[in-house]
């Protein structure tokens, strides 16, 4: 074997602490190099160009690149060596700078370890085989999870350029937090104005299959052939029947339901159409507050529907479906503002937040678009907006911040003003966060012609005296506390990842943040795709965003996926477990450790033997470890492979 | 206002606040909650927040001689609503701790009530109403303070014009004796369990031997 | 829990001015079979002042104490006084470190060993003896009475040195009012500041502090503040009089909690000291008999509504069972 050895110096990344050179000449007196330098930039073309160059000048058969981590470039040396007619298995990297160059800063204590790794690549390397991907169909169907609208927007993107897809909505309706809106800033037009038409054409497009009340029950598989088990929740209405028509939420008797779109503004019945817009259009029963239920007697709305909708009896149900890609497009919900037990901790009526607030501006929410204090239905003339009650605070766990709420804070500042022209608007702020287009100029506005009150500082408390309550608050820019006797305190309850998010990312087998937020790939590169092949991200569930970027995140997500399912074929990943048959003895150790579920038992001539099922392995290596006869070995990491690595290590 | 050279950061002032209180104020990003909720602030000359700023700014001068440490409560309202977790109140301790080492008074009753209430303590072993009021009448000069509240507590007994001794007061008066002497000086303590850990070590040695 | 020891530290108040707090605690927990060990010639913990001067100088006075009790094998104290209780926590807290320790031991001259602990008699009562075994002891009911409890600031915090209930709204005398029979109106000022030992040197502060406290729980319709410390007890009482003289138009007493356990439990006037007070507790306990027999007459009928209507129900239950009967047979 004649193997070629590329020092990179990554600029002064590696060449600052390590003797790039010296590494180079070091790795000459490897087995079975050939060729050894030191390289600029081994990534940039010139560097790529160089390493073809030496590939053809002497005739190389592997190639080691030191330079940085696998993750970054594996895939770019590989497609270099492919061009200069090697076999993309024929290269090995070292990794000299997250592991060496970053860490330490002893410059000859560097050069020794990057020799060392070198040597380690070369070792190994000198075993690599060529391995030939094999390839399989593709399903050409995606489904989204979450049908908020950045789950809306990449459903219809990838629907409009003709791919199937099916979404998935743990609500009775979809729409998500933006169906509960009034208004959205900055331009502050009617958020169900914008959005309904784009429900509407969720309902109605022909490659969009909408399960409602649904829930991803489980997932195997893998990219391009993904098994998805969806579980429809009984709604204990049959919505092949109901046409909408409402009369069954007019005459239920239990009317004291909490109601969940509305945030619990006012109450609602226990069977429910979440609100006039919703898509679907269908009635469900909210089982915990439903008289026949709890008590056995009722059926008024089994007795109402013309159409004999109503199914106590019904059960979830399963579908099976089989999808190519996923797109994850869960949301986020609010924290639980209840630790704040110095702003009542929900014991004041009148201290709501700002989803609630939302629900009472909207014409279609529960007090028909008038602003009412909770408490006594009166029109509030001072109200208090407090902002980062959960966000940037870390003693209740939230360091970081929400991202939206100084915008929808001035917006509802803007709109209590334009529904009670006598108000006054109080903004506790910390800072005013605001760097969207139009969005600064949008918090002077309300400042300078909406006279709204900024206030530079944090509330220590609220608490009520008389009607008022009371808000006992700083003004850091005057030095001072200040108080405000407040008509209603609406608080700008910082935002977290939906509930069940790290259960979802365990299905899909993503990672997850400390706070139930989605990693993506690349904070920066690939911002919409996972380490999972496959699963792509869109909207707050991949980190807290308004929505404009969850739009643009939702088509993103669309198009990495079109990109992805506009194969008829995908190449597989050859880096697999393979059986040697002879050596086999049946055991069943490497079936029982699968997490994948890739290796089956077969019969070869009266004997048990184990068999992978290329399409299903993902290479973790787990069965490899665990088989005491050696014969199952995964491809590119056997064991003799990194017995060599090791040996090459550890020499004396 | 003068104008703040902030070339001239105190570090020391600073490292001297972060060890004795045992907070990181640099984790203070100004929010106000303290100065929110503090019960004194109507008397403050600095607001608690810009105290906290004050001392991240290194601006011991302005800090100790601050009424604002005087006066604070000790209610710790500040400390339980931190959203940085910062024991505001525990800061306010360190500063006055320090003003007084320094002998900066800023408030000057607060001292002469402070130092009533230990004497009392030094020549009873315990405190005594009648007698810290006086004291602190002489002190400060203030001779009638809260003399109208006399005659709600004297006949039921609750103000005994003699003070209850202790046997043990000589025990008290020493510990504030050779506190005043400076005898809990933490490099003398420090210096004291490196001597007693060099002995232990060295009879872990013998019995080995 | 009952014959429980404690070693009882009634800190230098319950000799003065808090001589009501003192009388009632001792006769509250005899009743609930709490063995109070005096600790023998014990000092006093340094209160304010002296963590003013210097944690180190507070913790040699609060370790004296532990001292003293340790001699008498004393190991776990009670206090009523949550100014004491937070003195003698922190003394133990700190010096679980070695130098602060050291430090302390160059004052006292006196090792103390580790393996001591203090409570507050609010806290034993409510979380060792239980609330049930409260209320079994209760003889007369303050049905009817309108309380508003007050804790103060030092009860509940700092949250993770006291390590008792919520610090932001605790529930713990709201808890053992209700037991003894009282309405607990809900008070949002529970743990706001009375002013402290701020009194003396800074007098603004007290009618101004104290006044907010004391003019919601009118507004409230409150019959009395009741507290568990002395020194908001001092603010809130023996003060209001000069609160008065800043704008507050109304009286109210404020009793100690151990006070009004004392008068439930059917104590001696000895006992629940309300005499003491320097607001008279007599007004609020002829308001709360007046609202007893409201409440007494109102149940009465409530009941004898009830009993009519299930009489008649009765009627019909037999009538139609009758005719099912009856019906069956044809």
């Amino acid at each position: 074997m004649r193997i070629g050895v590329f020092i990179c110096h990554c600029g002064s990344n590696i060449a600052g602490t390590v003797d790039c050179a010296a590494v180079a000449s070091k790795a000459r007196a490897y087995p079975d190099v050939a060729y050894s330098t030191d390289i600029m930039y081994a990534c940039a073309e010139p560097g790529q160009d160089a390493i073809i160059a030496a590939i053809k000048e002497h005739l190389l058969t592997g190639v080691v690149v030191a330079s940085c981590t696998p993750r970054m470039h594996e895939p770019t040396f590989r497609k270099t060596v492919e061009r200069a007619g090697l076999n993309r298995y024929m290269f090995e990297m070292a990794n000299i700078r997250e592991h060496v160059s970053w860490i330490g800063k002893d410059i000859e204590a560097n050069t020794n370890k990057a020799a060392e790794l070198v040597r380690m690549a070369v070792s190994k390397l000198r075993l690599n085989r060529e391995l030939k991907p094999k390839s399989f169909p593709v399903t050409k169907r995606l489904l989204v999870v979450g049908g908020g609208v950045a789950g809306i927007q990449a459903a219809l993107d990838a629907a409009d350029a003709g791919l199937e897809v099916i979404m998935v909505e743990k609500q009775p309706t979809i729409g998500g937090k933006m169906a509960k809106l009034d208004k959205t800033f900055p331009t502050v037009d009617c958020s169900s104005c914008i959005l309904g038409p784009r429900m509407v054409d969720v309902a109605q497009h022909p490659n969009i299959t909408l399960y409602a009340y649904s829930e991803v029950d489980s997932i195997s598989g893998y990219v391009g052939n993904f098994d998805v088990k969806i579980r429809k929740k009984a709604s204990y209405v049959d919505w092949s029947k109901c046409t909408g028509c409402g009369l069954c939420t007019e005459k239920c008797p239990s009317k004291k339901s909490y109601d969940r779109f509305n945030e619990g503004v006012g109450p609602t019945t226990a069977i429910i159409i979440p609100f006039p817009q919703a898509i679907p259009k269908k009635a469900s029963i909210e089982r915990e507050y439903c008289r026949q239920f709890n008590t056995g007697k009722c059926g008024v709305c089994a007795k109402v529907c013309p159409t004999g909708a109503i199914d106590y009896g019904m059960q979830d149900e399963f579908i099976d479906a089989k999808v190519g890609g996923i797109v994850a497009a869960t949301g986020y919900d609010l924290m639980d503002w209840t630790v704040y037990q110095e702003y009542g901790g929900g014991r004041y009526p009148d201290v709501v937040t700002s989803l609630q607030y939302e629900r009472m501006l909207s014409a279609s929410g529960p007090t028909g678009g008038h602003i009412k204090r909770p408490s006594d239905g009166e029109e509030p003339k001072d109200v208090v907006f407090i902002q980062c009650v959960g966000s940037r605070d870390v003693s209740v766990g939230r360091p970081y911040c929400s991202g939206f709420c100084c915008m929808y804070t001035a917006k509802q500042a803007i709109l209590t003003k334009d529904h009670i022209p006598d108000s006054r608007s109080y903004v506790f702020y910390m800072d005013i966060r605001s760097p969207g287009k139009g969005y600064d100029e949008f918090t002077r506005r309300v400042q300078e012609e909406y006279q709204a009150r900024y206030i530079r500082g944090r509330v220590s408390m609220v608490y009520p005296k008389g009607k008022k309550l009371i808000v006992r608050g700083a003004d850091t820019l005057m030095g001072a506390q200040v108080e405000i006797e407040a008509d209603l305190v609406v608080l700008a309850v910082g935002a977290e990842a939906a509930e069940g998010a790290p259960h979802l990312a365990e299905k899909l087998r993503i990672s997850y943040d400390s706070y139930g937020f989605f990693m993506e790939g690349h904070p920066k590169l690939r911002p919409v795709e996972t380490n999972t092949a496959g699963v792509f991200l869109a909207g707050a569930c991949q980190g807290l965003k308004d929505i404009p970027s969850s739009v643009a995140q939702g088509s993103a997500a669309a198009a990495k996926a079109l990109a992805l399912l506009s194969r008829d074929m995908l190449d597989s990943d050859p880096q697999i477990a393979s059986v040697n048959l002879n050596r086999c003895v049946g055991c069943r150790k490497c079936i029982e450790v699968c997490p994948f579920k890739a290796i089956q038992e077969i019969d070869l001539r009266g004997q048990p033997k184990a068999e992978v099922i290329e399409t299903v392995c993902q290479g973790c290596g787990l069965c490899n470890a665990t088989c005491p006869q050696g014969a199952i070995q995964l491809s590119h990491f056997t064991d003799n492979q990194l017995l060599a690595e090791v040996e090459a290590l550890c020499r004396f | 206002m003068e104008t703040v050279l902030l070339n001239g950061r105190d570090d020391a002032f600073i490292r001297a606040v972060e060890e004795s209180s045992g907070q990181v104020v640099s984790r203070c990003y100004q929010c106000g909650n303290c100065t929110a909720g503090c019960p004194m602030s109507f008397a403050y000359d600095y607001s608690v927040s810009q105290v906290m700023r004050l001392i991240q700014a290194g601006q011991k001068d302005a800090v100790l001689s601050s009424k604002a440490i005087w006066l604070c409560a000790a209610c710790n309202t500040c400390s339980q609503r931190c959203p940085n977790e910062i024991n505001v109140a525990g800061v306010m301790d360190a500063c006055r701790q320090m003003a007084r080492r320094e002998k900066k008074f800023a408030v000057r009753a607060m001292r002469a009530f402070v130092d009533a209430f230990l004497d009392s303590v030094k020549f009873n072993g315990r405190s005594h109403e009648v007698g810290i009021m006086a004291l602190y009448m002489l002190y400060t000069g203030r001779v009638w303070t809260d003399v109208e509240l006399a005659p709600k507590v004297l006949p039921k007994g609750k103000m005994p014009l003699l003070p209850h001794r202790i046997k043990g007061r000589s025990e008290v008066a020493a510990i504030i004796d050779r506190y005043k002497q400076g005898l809990s000086d933490p490099e003398l303590a420090r210096a004291r369990l490196a001597k007693d850990a060099g002995e232990e070590s060295g009879k872990g040695k013998e019995a080995v031997s | 829990m009952s014959g429980a020891a404690f070693g009882y530290f009634p800190g230098c108040s319950g000799l003065g001015t808090s001589l009501e707090y003192e009388r009632s605690t001792r006769a509250v927990c005899r009743e609930l079979g709490l063995t109070l060990w005096d600790i023998p010639d014990w000092n006093c913990c340094g209160s304010t002042p002296a963590h003013t001067v210097d944690p180190v100088l507070s913790a040699a006075l609060s370790a004296r104490v532990f001292a003293q009790g340790a001699r008498a094998g004393i190991r776990d104290v009670l206090t009523p006084c949550p100014s004491c209780l937070s003195n003698l926590r922190n003394a133990l807290e700190h010096m679980e470190d070695e130098l602060f320790a050291a430090r302390v031991e160059a004052l006292t001259e006196r090792p103390l060993e580790a393996g001591h602990s203090v409570k507050s008699v609010l806290q034993v009562i409510v979380e060792d003896v239980g609330l049930d075994k409260v209320k079994e002891r209760v003889r007369r009911p303050l049905t009817g009475l309108k309380t508003v409890p007050y804790y103060g600031c030092l009860m509940t915090r700092p949250e993770k040195i006291m390590r008792f209930d919520d610090p932001e709204n605790p529930q713990s005398m709201d808890l053992l009012l209700q037991a003894l029979g009282a309405q607990v109106l809900p008070f949002p000022l529970k743990v706001d500041c009375c002013g402290g030992s701020l009194g003396i040197p800074v007098r603004d502060s007290v009618p101004r502090l104290a006044g907010r406290i004391l003019e919601l729980a009118g507004e409230l319709g409150a019959d009395m503040v009741v507290v568990a410390c002395p020194l908001c007890q001092m603010n809130l009482d023996l003060r209001q009089g000069q609160i008065r003289t800043r704008g507050l138009d109304y009286t109210i007493p404020v009793p100690y909690f151990t006070q009004l356990m004392a008068y439930a439990f059917g104590l001696g006037d000895e006992e629940a000291a309300f005499k003491l007070l320097a607001e008279d507790v007599a007004p609020a306990f002829s308001c709360m008999r007046r609202r007893a027999e409201e409440i007494k007459a109102e149940e009465a009928r409530v009941a004898a509504l009830a009993a009519q209507k299930a009489a008649a129900r009765a009627g019909r239950g037999a009538q139609s069972r009758a005719n099912g009967a009856a019906g069956g047979e044809a």
